[in-house]
C-alpha cells in the first residue's frame, strides 16, 4: 500500500476547507487527476444508457475483428464489444475500489480510533495485531484470503478490504494520539463530555483529513489489486467483464488481437493514475507547510 | 549493534506468534471439510476417520494450533496435497529462482530510479523535474502485468529479441538465464524504481537545502563534487533503508510477473497453490514471507543505525 499520510490537524475548520479547496483547484495535476477519476465514474454510472451492445452479447461474425465504425476498440475472442465490456468493467473497477476502501475505513478507523483514545491493553493488543498483519505482503495476503473466501468480486472486495485495513488503524491511531494531546480535548474531557461525544465531535472530525487522502491513494491501489485478482481468476468471474478478466483472456490472443490486451491496460493505467494525481494533490493541499 | 538486534528479535517474536495464528485460522475457518480434501476418491468412514485421528482434527481448537506450530518450529510446515512434497522443500526450490529476479529487478531499479531522483531534485522546478515526476507516477500507477504483456506484445512477439517465457538457471547457463530474465525483471523494478526515485528526489532535495553543502560550495567545490560527494553520499541514508524494505515487497510483487512470464518460482508457486485449494503451501508461504518481511524490517533498521552515526549511541 502507499506511504502512510501524517498530516496534523490545526486551523478551524470551516477556515482550513476553504484553504484546502482553494490550494486543490490550483493545482493543475490535482485537477487533471479528478478530471479522469470523475470521466471513469461518469461512464460506470451511464453503461446501462449508453448506445453499445451488452457487455455478454456474442457476435460470431465478429471474432477477434480489429477496431473498425462498428467496434470502435474492437472484439473478443467470442465476438463482444470490447468498448462494451470496458465501460462496464469500468463498473466493476471503480466498485471495488470504493467497497474494499470502504471496508478497510470502516473496520480500520473505529479500532484505530478506539487503540489511540483508550490507549493501555486496547492500545497494546490493537497495535500488535496491526503489525502482524502488516508483516504479511498485501498482495500475498490479498491472494490468501480471495482464494480462501472463494474466487468472486464480493469476495476480492472483502480480501482486498480486509489486507488494506491494518495501514488505516495505525493511521487513525496516530491521528488520535496526536489530537488527544490538543488543549481542546482537555477542555472537552473537563467538562465532562462523554466518549462518544468527544470522539464524534472533537476526533473524528479532525482526524478525517489525512484519511481522506490515505484513502484516495488506497482507492488507486485496490484497484491495481482487484484488477490482479480478477487477472489471476480470482475476482469478477467470466462473463461478467472486468479490466483485470480481460486481460487474463487477451494474454492468449496476443498476436492475433492484441487489441484485446491494450484498452483495458489503458483504462486502468488512468484511473489508477487520476486517484494518485487526486491523492498527492490533496495531501499536498492538506499540508500546513504547503504554500 | 548485538544487543539492538537481539531487542529488535524480541520484539519480532510476538509479532511472528501472531501471524501464526492468523495463518492458522485462515484454514480452521475455512467453509467444508479439509479431511475430504485429504481422502480425495476414497471417502469411506473409516478413512475419514483414521485420517482425522492422524491429523489431530478432533482435538481442542488450541491443541492442534500448539500441534501446528511445534512443528512449524522444527521446519514442518505440512506437506502438498498436490505434489505430496514437504511445503518447506517446496518453498526452498522455488525461492533461489524468485530471488534472482528480485536481485536483478532491485539492480534496474537502483540504476534508473537514483539517478533520476538525483538529476529531478537537482533541477527542481524546471521541465525535467516535471518529467521525471510524471514518468515515476506513471510508473506507480502502471500494472506491472499489463507492462509485462505488453512487452512481451513489443520485445518478442513483434521485434523477435528477448523470449517471451521460461527459465533458465544461472548455474546451467548464464546468459540465457539472464536473458530470459531480463524482460521480467524490467517489469518488476520499474514500479520500484518510480517508488526509488521519488524516494530520492525527496531525500536530495533536504540535504541540498542544508548547511554543509552551502559550505561546499562557498569553498569552491565543483558542483559535480558537492551534488555526487557530499549531497547524494548523505541522502543514500534513508534510501538504503528503503530500498531493504522494498525487497520485501519485490517477493511479494513477483506472484503477477512469475505468472506472465512462466517463471517457476515462489510467486507462481502461490497461484498454483491457490488454484489446486493446496492450503499447507499457501499458509505456509503466507508464512516465511510475513517472517522474511520482518527479518527485512530489522536489516533495515540495523543498515540505518549503522550508516547513519548519529543514531549508533541511541
Amino acid at each position: 500500500m502507499t506511504a502512510v499520510t501524517n498530516i496534523p490537524a490545526d486551523a478551524p475548520l470551516p477556515r482550513r476547507r476553504s484553504r484546502v479547496w482553494q490550494r486543490l483547484r490550483g493545482n493543475p495535476s490535482a485537477l487533471f487527476g479528478g478530471a479522469l477519476v470523475g470521466f471513469f465514474l461518469l461512464i460506470a454510472i451511464l453503461a446501462p444508457i449508453l448506445p453499445l451492445p451488452g457487455p455478454a452479447a456474442t457476435d460470431w461474425n465478429a471474432i477477434r475483428k480489429a477496431p473498425s465504425v462498428a467496434h470502435w476498440l474492437g472484439t473478443d475472442e467470442l465476438g463482444r464489444d470490447v468498448l462494451s465490456r470496458m465501460v462496464w468493467g469500468a463498473q466493476a473497477s471503480l466498485l471495488a475500489g470504493v467497497v474494499s476502501v470502504a471496508i478497510a475505513m470502516g473496520i480500520g478507523i473505529p479500532l484505530g480510533v478506539m487503540a489511540g483514545y483508550a490507549r493501555g491493553w486496547t492500545d497494546a493488543v490493537i497495535s500488535r495485531v496491526t503489525e502482524a498483519l502488516l508483516a504479511a505482503p498485501f498482495l500475498i495476503l490479498a491472494i490468501a484470503l480471495a482464494a480462501f473466501l472463494g474466487p468472486s468480486l464480493t469476495n476480492a472486495m472483502i480480501a482486498i478490504g480486509l489486507s488494506a485495513m491494518p495501514i488505516f488503524i495505525r493511521l487513525a491511531r496516530g491521528q488520535t494520539l496526536q489530537v488527544m494531546t490538543e488543549d481542546y480535548m482537555e477542555s472537552a474531557r473537563a467538562v465532562g463530555l462523554g466518549h462518544g461525544v468527544i470522539i464524534w465531535r472533537y476526533i473524528m472530525p479532525n482526524i478525517f483529513p489525512p484519511l481522506l487522502v490515505q484513502a484516495t491513494l488506497a482507492i488507486a491501489t485496490a484497484i491495481i489489486t482487484e484488477a490482479s485478482l480478477s487477472f489471476l481468476g480470482l475476482g469478477q468471474q467470466p462473463p461478467a467483464p472486468s479490466w483485470g478478466s480481460m486481460l487474463n483472456t487477451a494474454k492468449g490472443f496476443l498476436e492475433q488481437a492484441p487489441w484485446m490486451a491494450l484498452w483495458p491496460g489503458v483504462a486502468i493505467f488512468l484511473v489508477v493514475l487520476g486517484f494518485n494525481l487526486l491523492g498527492d494533490g490533496l495531501r499536498d493541499a492538506l499540508d500546513p507547510k504547503g504554500s | 549493534m548485538l544487543s539492538f538486534l537481539g531487542r529488535r528479535v524480541l520484539i519480532a517474536i510476538p509479532t511472528v506468534l501472531l501471524i501464526s495464528v492468523f495463518v492458522f485460522a485462515l484454514q480452521k475457518f475455512l467453509p467444508g471439510d479439509p479431511v475430504l480434501a485429504l481422502a480425495g476418491e476414497d471417502r469411506n468412514p473409516e478413512m475419514l476417520a483414521f485420517l482425522r485421528e492422524k491429523y489431530r482434527l478432533n482435538d481442542p481448537l488450541y491443541l492442534q494450533y500448539f500441534h501446528w506450530i511445534g512443528n512449524a518450529l522444527r521446519g514442518d510446515l505440512g506437506i502438498s496435497l498436490r505434489t505430496q512434497q514437504p511445503v518447506l522443500e517446496l518453498i526452498g526450490q522455488k525461492l533461489p529462482v524468485t530471488v534472482q529476479l528480485a536481485v536483478m529487478a532491485l539492480i534496474f531499479a537502483v540504476v534508473i530510479g537514483i539517478p533520476a531522483g538525483v538529476i529531478s531534485a537537482y533541477k527542481k522546478g524546471t521541465w525535467i523535474d516535471w518529467l521525471a515526476n510524471i514518468i515515476s507516477l506513471s510508473g506507480l500507477s502502471v500494472p506491472n502485468f499489463w507492462l509485462g504483456i505488453m512487452l512481451i506484445l513489443l520485445v518478442s512477439v513483434k521485434l523477435g529479441w528477448l523470449p517471451a517465457s521460461g527459465y533458465q538457471p544461472l548455474t546451467e547457463d548464464p546468459l540465457q538465464s539472464l536473458r530470459t530474465m531480463l524482460m521480467p525483471a524490467f517489469v518488476l523494478g520499474s514500479g520500484l524504481a518510480a517508488t526509488l526515485m521519488r524516494h530520492t528526489r525527496s531525500a536530495m532535495l533536504g540535504v541540498l537545502q542544508s548547511d554543509y553543502v552551502r559550505t561546499a560550495r562557498a569553498k569552491g567545490l565543483n558542483e559535480r563534487t558537492v551534488v555526487l560527494k557530499h549531497a547524494l553520499r548523505n541522502a543514500l541514508v534513508p534510501i538504503v533503508t528503503v530500498v531493504t524494505l522494498l525487497f520485501g515487497e519485490l517477493l511479494a510483487g513477483a506472484v503477477l510477473t512469475e505468472q506472465i512470464f512462466t517463471i517457476p518460482g515462489f510467486g507462481k508457486l502461490v497461484v498454483d497453490a491457490v488454484f489446486n485449494r493446496d492450503y499447507a503451501v499457501v499458509q505456509g508461504i503466507v508464512l516465511c514471507t510475513a517472517i522474511a518481511f520482518i527479518a527485512m524490517n530489522i536489516l533495515a533498521d540495523a543498515l540505518y543505525r549503522i550508516l547513519n552515526p548519529r543514531m549508533r549511541d541511541q
